[in-house]
């Protein structure tokens, strides 16, 4: 657990960067701190371990004052991950993994035994071993950087703005990879980053501060959605908070029985099985394919045949990802999985609706005070 | 070439002497403006008087400098400490902004990310902003030898025995073959000592010959 207690940093020009920040990283959750440039969040990051020294308050690691631990020593103790990875670049991968294990007297042999076992850990090929950090893409350099992090096992770790520095698509995969990995080593993370999509997809808790280093709200992100405090949280949050908040919640809806084929049936087998103009291909083990267009077909349904719009919900998952299957299918209906991506049914938007309103409902009630949910802001 | 074959032993001696008086300074110049090149970077106010001071110690007049050293160090007029120590000081003149920039060349995040993983600071300069500084260094360390090699040659105005002397025998019997071999012999020698240091360089440096693989 990682407790800020009035923390303040004030530069010797009277620059206030953090101002009184009490707040408190629970033990194995993601705490995000979000806010716009100049709202102190790095600053409080790098409090943390001391890069920066609070001129106010003090900051308790497990319940231990930081500032009565030997600086270095502190650091080792927590992971590091930074923005652009910020990997030694002479020393290969392996080696700049294994460099806070050896920094803490670890034999080499064991030091490097473990980076081997962190890179499978986050997903990078063995043969990476001996190449430089050169020799790697942004994402795997960032990999790289959070296996280094990990690798003394620190019961804490810090990530600035990890995952803002690689492409769109690697980062919503390096953000995947990182909560399926949180999941199996449930380590106290406090994450920076300036994207409010970043907070709300990864924090368990989000901080949002603004400038002036001051907190303006901290809630579980469905709650920020929900619920923004006042006029610059909501602000912050942005747009179409109603639709985002269906991400975090889940509900039991009905889904309909769907005539399929299968990949390679002929366009004689797609008019038998239903009258509608599109039908939904399956492949052997059940799990959905794609939509064809019934009157479009000219010979056995193929790959190339297959119309790629349509998104794929879970039973188990939120109705942000079941709406969005309806509203993406090329034929109206939501291809709905099981657990194990067999094909369950489908759902069309109409009947979401209900669950939809039934589980924003349901939000109403549990909080007496209404707050936010009633009484939409300006940022619409 | 008569006159190089005749005197192949003396003109080698002369080399290896020259070789010395060149080459030792630069090692020791090299150490002596390493920690002043930390110094320079890690204190921002040493850097000016610490770059112009040795700066300006590189436009000392080299003859003036063998001339006034064995007063300044009590030793004899002779003696080839004289050259080593001045050798030494232009060797660091150089050698001091190199490192310095060379430090400061390493870029923000990765000392940032030394930092942070719980480096202190001399296993910092040690493990990672040496190492990092190597092509900087070593760039600054090849002027360095072949201005060495050059200005070593002037040691022979007074007396002392390298293939400068080549020159001033030239001279004085105005007569060629001496002096082409002193210049084709300093040639070889600057080039042995770029070689020396270019493969070093090397094998210290395998990350910067790194290039995509996959």
């Amino acid at each position: 657990m990682i407790r800020f207690e009035s923390v303040t940093k004030e530069y010797p020009d009277g620059t206030i960067a953090v101002n009184e920040l009490s707040l408190t990283a629970p033990t194995g959750k993601i705490t995000v701190l979000v806010g716009p440039s100049g709202c102190g969040k790095t600053t409080s990051l790098r409090m943390i371990n001391r890069m920066i020294e609070p001129t106010g308050g003090r900051i308790l690691v497990d319940d231990r004052d930081t500032s009565t631990i030997d600086s270095a020593e502190l650091r080792r103790g927590i992971g590091y991950v930074i923005q652009h990875a910020g990997l030694f670049p002479h020393r290969t991968i392996v080696a700049n993994i294994a460099t806070v294990p050896l920094l803490l007297g670890w034999d080499r042999a064991k030091a490097t035994s473990r980076a081997l076992e962190l890179m499978e850990r986050v997903g990078l090929p063995q043969s990476f071993a001996k190449r430089f950090p050169s020799q790697l893409s942004g994402g795997q350099q960032q990999r790289v950087g959070v296996a280094r992090a990990l690798a003394a096992d620190p019961p804490v770790m810090l990530m600035d703005e990890p995952f803002s520095a690689v492409d769109p698509i690697v980062r919503d995969q390096l953000q995947e990879e990182f909560l399926r990995l949180q999941g199996e080593i449930g380590k106290t993370i406090v994450f920076v980053t300036h994207d409010i999509d970043e907070a709300i997809k990864l924090g368990d808790q989000v901080a949002v501060l603004r400038v002036g280093g001051t907190l303006a709200q901290l809630a579980a992100p469905e709650e920020l959605l929900a619920r923004p405090v006042d006029d610059f949280v909501a602000d912050f949050v942005g747009r179409d908070r109603g639709y985002r908040t269906l991400g975090f919640r889940s509900a039991a809806f009905p889904t309909r029985a769907e005539p399929t084929i299968r990949l390679g049936a002929d366009p004689s087998d797609a008019r038998a099985a239903t009258a509608d103009p599109w039908v939904l291909v399956l492949d052997e083990q059940d799990h959905p394919l794609g939509w064809v267009e019934r009157e479009r077909l000219d010979g056995p349904v193929n790959r190339e045949a297959l119309h790629r719009g349509g998104t794929v919900a879970p039973t188990d998952g939120s109705l942000r990802q079941a709406l969005d299957a309806a509203l993406s299918a090329p034929s109206g209906r939501g291809v709905i999985v099981g657990p194990d991506g067999v094909f369950v049914g489908t759902v069309r938007a109409r009947d979401l609706i209900e669950p939809i309103e039934a589980s924003a409902g349901h939000q109403r009630v549990s909080t007496p005070e209404g707050v936010g949910v009633v009484s939409e802001s300006k940022a619409d | 070439m008569d006159w190089f074959t005749s005197h192949l032993d003396d003109v080698w001696e002369l080399l290896v002497t020259h070789a010395y008086l060149a080459g030792v300074p630069l090692l020791i110049g090299l150490l002596i403006a390493l920690p002043l090149g930390w110094l320079a970077r890690r204190f921002s106010w040493a850097y000016p008087p610490l770059i112009v001071g040795t700066g300006l110690l590189y436009t000392l007049p080299s003859l003036a400098v063998f001339i006034l050293l064995p007063g300044i160090l009590g030793t004899r007029i002779l003696d080839p400490v004289n050259v080593l120590v001045a050798m030494t000081v232009y060797t660091v003149a150089l050698l001091v902004r190199t490192v310095a920039d060379g430090l400061g060349a390493i870029p923000d995040d990765v000392r940032l990310a030394a930092n942070a993983m719980g480096y202190r600071p001399i296993r910092r300069l040690l493990g990672v902003e040496l190492p990092l500084a190597v092509p900087v260094i070593s760039a600054g360390l090849r002027v360095a030898a072949v201005s060495n090699v050059s200005i070593v040659s002037v040691a022979a105005i007074i007396g002392v025995a390298q293939l400068g002397s080549l020159f001033t025998d030239g001279f004085n019997r105005d007569f060629f073959p001496p002096i082409i071999t002193g210049i084709v012999a300093c040639g070889v020698l600057s080039l042995v000592f770029d070689i020396v240091i270019v493969v070093v360089t090397r094998l210290l440096t395998p990350w910067t010959r790194a290039r995509t693989a996959s």
